[in-house]
């Protein structure tokens, strides 16, 4: 009897395998090993620069890769239609792919291709022991529950990951199991409608949140967008980024690519400070992976302190200069 | 040009109440307005009809109370609006949605030109734009922040991780916005008057023609099998206002240990 079938569609930029795709391969593994299944990673690129194997050390048994000069940029008609194409061949069980920008745009269509379900921004993903189905968990309505979804009977049952949901495996000492395989591909298929004309990259510092050790989120406790610079020199001092809840965001006081939580970014950084926010659901379900939580509110019934690890209740315009102050003294120092 | 605008009613705050029996949304004595987002391609629509003139359909599915959101954009200044509803639409999830609208488009079709809010703040998968666009077999583009005409077609940036990418894409074609791209302006009188007076044809699965099994709880890939609350806590090191100082020297030992700092 053939196992399931696991894929995970891999995320490449400029030519470099995106971490997410290893979280998901790593969490593909998982889920593959309880049930005796095997795990395919589908990278597209205009052509790889990172060397392939890796993605078989971190539990890929295969890696299936299509290169091709119109994928260099990301372009969804060409990807819905090779992605469809494996898809159809491969008849996999379970298909992951992360949730970012590009996955999110591509998977609807291919799911709606392929005449199948697609669960979006997945936080749990298990295999039902009973039924063999692939539970998928996600924050609905808001934010203010999690359902659990299924799909009984079409395939594959889909689901898209934000990145820094997962943790990826530690592959360092893994040996690569498997093979890297280049399916054939009908030439017909990377023709696209839709015509990529360039790419002006964003200057911005907070769209690498996702990648900081330490990030320093703000909300409307602030009261105006100045304050925020105050959260910009303490994040500097510890070497990390600024990040703002929805309502911020929504004031224009922060960019959008600042935002934390369900309708922005999911973040794990070691150490997460929220000052001045009040900790909807929604904000919680993008910074509860953090590592150590520090909390700074003026409000001590406030639901940001019940996941925080360290709460400072007072007034953020007294609190965060003396911290600030406090640290430089000790980074000084050393 | 023509353009169909698709939009969604939505709870008007995100304090939403589940019926925990039927693990669905309670949506007796809400508040409901239309999806921002959708707002914004409303108002896309408008802006491209005074550059190119042309004619715009606002479509929603939803329960009947729905009306209230396509009236709300004729009196922005959409041309005439198309209600789906029908019990059998009930329960319907993105793919089954999807199915609906892209039926409801060829019918009210055909446009050059979908638009619709990026994700709903209900739901916020942002599934049903691209799986519309599949469905009716024609370019799309997402994450929409700037819009232009350009021959035979639309020249968009898309808001993405590394930056604004630019494409093209030839008529017809969906475009998915983000609130970046554009602020929509209020209901006039006028408006206001026009639409009262606008008639808005309500459809249902016949009138489309779809099948029973094909939308609805029967039509839809997938399904909710559980509705749990999170509860999420940490044990808490507090410091009140009285103990600010020992509360920084703390997180300092802390970080210190961490070797943040």
């Amino acid at each position: 009897m053939k196992g399931k079938q696991f894929f995970v569609l891999g995320e490449v930029r400029d030519g470099h395998i995106h971490s997410v795709t290893f979280e998901l391969t790593g969490k593909a593994r998982d889920l593959a090993d309880t049930c005796g299944g095997t795990v395919t990673a589908v990278l597209l690129s205009g052509g790889l620069a990172d060397d392939p194997e890796t993605l078989l050390r971190s539990g890929a048994d295969r890696l299936m890769t299509v290169e091709h000069p119109v994928l260099s940029m990301y372009n969804q008609e060409a990807e819905v239609k090779v992605l469809a194409h494996i898809l159809r061949q491969e008849r996999p069980d379970v298909v992951l792919a992360p949730a970012t920008t590009s996955g999110r745009t591509t998977l609807p269509a291919l799911a709606a291709e392929l005449e199948t379900g697609l669960t979006a921004d997945c936080t749990g993903l298990e295999m039902d022991p009973e039924t063999g189905l692939l539970l998928q968990t996600r924050p609905a309505i808001g934010g203010n529950v999690m359902a659990t979804i299924k799909t009984p009977v079409r395939r594959p049952q889909m689901a898209t990951v934000r990145p820094r949901t997962f943790r990826a495996p530690d592959c360092s000492n893994a040996l690569p199991r498997g093979e890297v395989t280049r399916p054939e591909i009908p030439p017909e298929l990377f023709e696209s409608r839709v015509v990529n004309l360039g790419i002006e990259r964003a200057e911005d510092g907070g769209s690498n949140i996702q990648d900081l050790d330490v990030v320093v989120s703000g909300g409307k406790g602030l009261k105006r967008p100045e304050s925020f610079r105050m959260l910009e020199e303490l994040a500097a001092l510890l070497g990390g980024g600024v990040g703002a809840s929805r309502p911020a965001v929504e004031a224009k006081w922060m960019g959008y690519p600042h935002q934390v939580g369900l309708s922005g970014k999911v973040v794990a950084p070691k150490v997460y400070i929220a000052a001045g926010i009040s900790g909807a659901v929604q904000h919680l379900a993008g910074m509860q992976t953090a590592g150590y939580v520090v909390a700074v509110n003026r409000d001590p019934d406030a639901s940001i302190f019940r996941v925080a690890d360290l709460g400072l209740c007072g007034d953020l315009f007294d609190i965060l200069p003396r911290l600030t102050e406090r640290i430089r003294k000790e980074v000084g120092a050393e | 040009m023509k353009i169909a605008v698709l939009i969604k009613q939505v709870p008007d705050s995100d304090d939403v109440r589940m019926d925990p029996e039927t693990g669905t949304m309670v949506r007796e004595g809400m508040g409901a307005i239309v999806n921002p987002l959708d707002l914004n391609a409303l108002q896309a629509a408008l802006d491209l009809r005074s550059a190119a003139g042309g004619e715009i359909t606002v479509i929603t599915m939803g329960p009947p109370r729905a009306h209230e959101a396509l009236r709300e954009c004729l009196s922005m200044g959409a041309d005439r609006g198309m209600l789906l509803t029908d019990r059998a639409f009930a329960g319907s999830d993105t793919w089954a949605t999807a199915k609906v609208l892209a039926a409801a488009v060829k019918k009210a079709g055909p446009f050059d030109l979908v638009v619709a809010g990026e994700k709903a703040t209900d739901g916020e998968t942002g599934q049903v734009g691209p799986e519309t666009a599949a469905l009716l077999g024609i370019p799309f583009s997402t994450y929409v922040s700037a819009l232009s005409l350009a021959d035979g077609g639309v020249e968009v940036s898309r808001t993405v991780e590394e930056g604004i990418q630019r494409q093209y894409l030839p008529f017809p074609c969906l475009l998915t916005v983000l609130h970046a791209l554009n602020e929509p302006s209020m209901p006039t009188l006028a408006g206001k008057k026009r639409a009262r007076r606008t008639e808005i044809p309500s459809e249902g699965i016949a009138s489309i023609g779809l099948s029973q099994e094909e939308t609805g709880l029967g039509g839809s890939a997938t399904r909710v099998v559980k509705i749990s609350y999170p509860t999420i806590s940490r044990t808490t090191e507090m410091f009140d206002e009285k103990r600010i100082d020992e509360g920084i020297e703390r997180l300092v030992a802390v970080l210190r240990d961490m070797a943040v700092i």
